[in-house]
C-alpha cells in the first residue's frame, strides 16, 4: 500500500464530501441531502445550486433533520445527513439511535467539522466526544478518514452499506495519505507502516503525524508499525490482535477524548485477547480556546508528541 | 388467561366501495374487537398502557382498517400510505389493530411482551408487518412523517403520510420543529391526529405544561386545523376522506378523546395510563365493551 507524508499542501475534507455527494446523485436520482441550515458549512452551495429539490433543510433543528431522514429512507429516498458533528451527534443522539440504528434506516450521517476543527470557538463547539458515544450505539458504523481520498471512498462505502454509517468529515488540513491504488473496505484497517517494537494506531486527521513519527523512530533505531484504522466500528479485531502479538506493545493516538474512542475500542480487544502494555493518546476533556493547530500542540498531539509517548511506552514495555 | 372469541378478530381491512353506513357499522365492530383483545393482551403481560391504547382505538381502526392505501399481503408495497404511531407506548391496541388488518396472525398477539415475542412494548418497525417507524421515545414520530411526507414529493407521488400523536406527547420540543418544517414545505398530504384525551402519565396536560390553545398555536405554525370526537367513527371517518382540510397546508386534526374510553371506571382516570386490570376488572370491562 502506498503511503507518503507530503509536508505540501493540506486539503479540507469537506470538499471531497461535497463533490463524492454530487457524483453520487448524478448517479443515483434517490439521493438527497439533508440539513439543519448546514449546507455553507457543509460546502454544499454548488450542490444546491446544482440539485435544488435534493437539499432539504430543516432548519436549525437537528433532531427533526435525523428524524426526517429517516422518513425519507423509509419513503424510498437515499439520504445524506450534513451538520455539525458537534450538534448532530449530541442534540440528535436519540434520533440516531432509535430512528436510524434500531431502525436499521439506510442512511449517511456526516458530521462536518470535527474534533477541534472549531478550536477558538470554544468546548461548546468541539467535537471531542462524538465517537465516544456513537460508537456505542448497535448497528451504527462509525468511519473517521483521513484524507481526501479516503473520505471519499469512505461516504461511497457507506452510501452502498446496508444500514445507517457515521462518517467523520475533517476541516482541519490534512495532506494527502493515500494514493490512487487505494482500495477502502467497511470494516478493514490498513498496516501503513511494517514495524515490530510497537505499534501506533491511530485515524483521521492524526494519521499523517503518526506516520512522521514512525519515521524518527525508525531512524532512531525503532521499528513502529503504523496501523490506520478508518473504521472504529465494526472493528478490525484481527489487525489489533496482530499489533498487540507481534509487537508487544501499542499507542494510540486520535482527535478525540482520551476515552470512549479508538484507544478505547483498541483497548477493549487488547485487554479481552492479548494483554500489552498499551498508552492512549488524546484530548483529556473541556479544553481551552485555541487554535486546531495550537491544541494539538498543546496537547502533545504532534508528530514530536507521537514520538516522545511510543519512546516511554518502549521504556515500559521493556521494565 | 381470559377468553376472547378469536372471531371476533376476523374483520379485516373494511372495503371502501362498500355504503359509508356500513362502512361505519364494521368500524365500530372492529374497534370493539380491538379493545377486547387488547385487554387480554395487557391482561395476559401484566404490562401494557390500556388508557392511551383505548383513547386511541377509534382513530386507528379508523384509518388503519377504512382509510389508508395499504396492503397488509405486501406490507412493504412502495407507493403504499404511511401510518406513524408516535405514541408508540400504545403498541397494544396498534398491534390488535394491525392483526384485525390481516398484517399477521392474531395469535401471535398471545405473545405480547413475552420474552423474544416481535410484539415488544413499543414497536418495532423490522419486526412487526405494518409497523413504518419505531417508536417509544416521544417526539419522534412527527418528524419522521415529515420525511416520509417530504419523499413522497420528491418521487411525484400522490401516497399520504398520517401520524398519530400523544397530546401530552406534544410538550417534546421536536413536534414544533416538524410542525414549522411541515408547514414550510405546504405538505398538504400530511395529516396530524392529536389523541386529545387531555391526560399524560402523571396529570391533566394543562397542569403539567400547559397546551391551549392548541388549535391557535397549530394555525399559527401554518396548518389547517379541525377538531372532531375521537370516538366518532363515522365523523373521523368522513374527515379522513375530505382531507386535505385545506390545500396547501398540512392538516391538523385534534381529536377529542377520552383515557379508557368507554369503560367507565377507566375513563378519563389518570391512573389508568399504564394501570393493570385485575380479572375482575378485565371482566367488568369486558361486560361493558359488549
Amino acid at each position: 500500500m502506498t503511503s507518503t507524508v507530503e509536508a505540501a499542501t493540506l486539503f479540507d475534507c469537506r470538499d471531497a464530501f461535497a463533490s463524492t455527494v454530487e457524483e453520487l446523485a448524478e448517479q443515483d436520482e434517490r439521493v438527497v441531502v439533508v440539513c439543519s441550515d448546514s449546507v455553507g458549512s457543509s460546502k454544499l452551495v454548488a450542490f444546491k445550486n446544482r440539485y435544488p429539490d435534493k437539499v432539504v433543510n430543516v432548519g436549525i433543528a437537528e433532531q427533526t433533520m435525523v428524524g426526517v431522514a429517516a422518513g425519507l429512507a423509509n419513503s424510498g429516498r437515499r439520504p445524506i445527513v450534513s451538520a455539525a458533528s458537534s450538534f448532530v451527534t449530541a442534540r440528535a443522539l436519540e434520533q440516531i439511535k432509535v430512528d436510524l440504528a434500531y431502525t436499521n434506516a439506510k442512511v449517511v450521517i456526516c458530521g462536518m467539522s470535527p474534533g477541534v476543527a472549531y478550536g477558538e470557538l470554544g468546548p461548546t463547539h468541539h467535537s471531542v466526544e462524538d465517537i465516544a458515544w456513537l460508537r456505542v450505539i448497535d448497528n451504527l458504523a462509525v468511519i473517521v478518514p483521513a484524507d481526501p481520498r479516503e473520505t471519499r471512498l469512505a461516504i461511497r462505502a457507506a452510501f452502498e452499506h446496508e444500514g445507517p454509517v457515521f462518517v467523520r468529515v475533517s476541516r482541519m488540513g490534512v495532506p494527502n495519505i493515500y494514493g490512487e491504488d487505494y482500495r477502502f473496505r467497511l470494516g478493514m484497517a490498513n498496516r501503513l507502516r511494517a514495524g515490530t517494537d510497537l505499534t501506533v494506531i491511530t485515524n483521521g486527521t492524526l494519521l499523517s503525524h503518526a506516520l512522521a513519527a514512525a519515521d524518527t523512530l525508525r531512524a532512531r533505531g525503532t521499528s513502529c508499525r503504523v496501523v490506520s484504522v478508518p473504521t472504529v466500528k465494526p472493528l478490525d479485531v484481527e489487525e489489533i490482535i496482530s499489533a498487540a502479538q507481534e509487537t508487544g506493545a501499542i499507542l494510540t493516538v486520535e482527535e478525540h477524548c482520551a476515552h470512549g474512542g479508538l484507544g478505547s475500542a483498541v483497548a477493549e480487544v487488547v485487554v479481552s485477547s492479548h494483554p500489552v502494555p498499551m498508552r492512549i493518546m488524546g484530548f483529556p476533556g473541556f479544553l481551552p480556546t485555541g487554535s486546531a493547530l495550537w491544541l494539538l500542540e498543546h496537547f502533545g498531539l504532534t508528530a514530536d508528541g507521537i514520538s516522545v509517548a511510543a519512546a516511554e511506552l518502549m521504556t515500559r514495555k521493556h521494565s | 388467561m381470559i377468553p376472547v372469541p378469536g372471531d371476533v378478530l376476523a374483520v379485516g381491512r373494511i372495503d371502501r366501495r362498500l355504503p359509508f353506513e356500513e362502512r361505519v357499522r364494521l368500524l365500530a365492530q372492529a374497534a370493539r374487537a380491538v379493545r377486547r383483545r387488547d385487554l387480554q393482551m395487557v391482561h395476559a403481560a401484566g404490562l401494557g398502557h390500556i388508557g392511551g391504547d383505548f383513547s386511541s382505538a377509534d382513530i386507528v381502526a379508523v384509518l388503519m382498517l377504512a382509510v389508508l392505501d395499504v396492503d397488509p399481503l405486501q406490507p412493504q408495497m412502495p407507493d403504499r400510505d404511511r401510518f406513524v404511531m408516535s405514541k408508540g407506548h400504545s403498541s397494544g391496541v396498534l398491534y390488535a389493530t394491525l392483526a384485525v388488518a390481516g398484517f399477521f396472525d392474531p395469535a401471535l398477539l398471545d405473545e405480547y411482551m413475552a420474552p423474544l415475542s416481535t410484539l415488544s412494548g413499543h414497536p418495532d418497525a423490522r419486526k412487526v408487518p405494518g409497523v413504518e417507524a419505531s417508536t417509544g421515545p416521544l417526539g419522534h414520530g412527527l418528524p419522521i412523517a415529515v420525511g416520509m411526507a417530504i419523499g413522497a414529493v420528491l418521487e411525484g407521488s400522490a401516497r399520504r403520510t398520517f401520524c398519530l400523536v400523544g397530546d401530552g406527547e406534544l410538550q417534546e420540543g421536536t413536534n414544533w420543529e416538524a410542525l414549522a418544517a411541515g408547514a414550510h414545505r405546504h405538505l398538504e398530504r400530511l395529516t396530524v391526529v392529536v389523541d386529545r384525551n387531555g391526560l399524560q402519565q402523571g396529570a391533566a396536560t394543562e397542569e403539567t405544561s400547559r397546551l391551549e390553545p392548541l388549535a391557535d398555536k397549530a394555525r399559527a405554525f401554518g396548518w389547517a386545523v379541525e377538531e372532531v370526537g375521537g370516538h366518532d367513527h363515522a365523523a373521523l371517518l368522513k374527515l379522513f376522506e375530505s382531507l386535505p382540510i385545506r390545500p396547501g397546508q398540512p392538516s391538523f386534526i385534534i381529536a377529542h378523546t377520552h383515557k379508557g374510553y368507554p369503560v367507565s371506571f377507566m375513563k378519563d382516570r389518570v391512573e389508568w395510563h399504564h394501570k393493570i386490570p385485575t380479572t375482575r376488572e378485565i371482566r367488568a370491562a369486558l361486560e361493558e365493551l359488549g
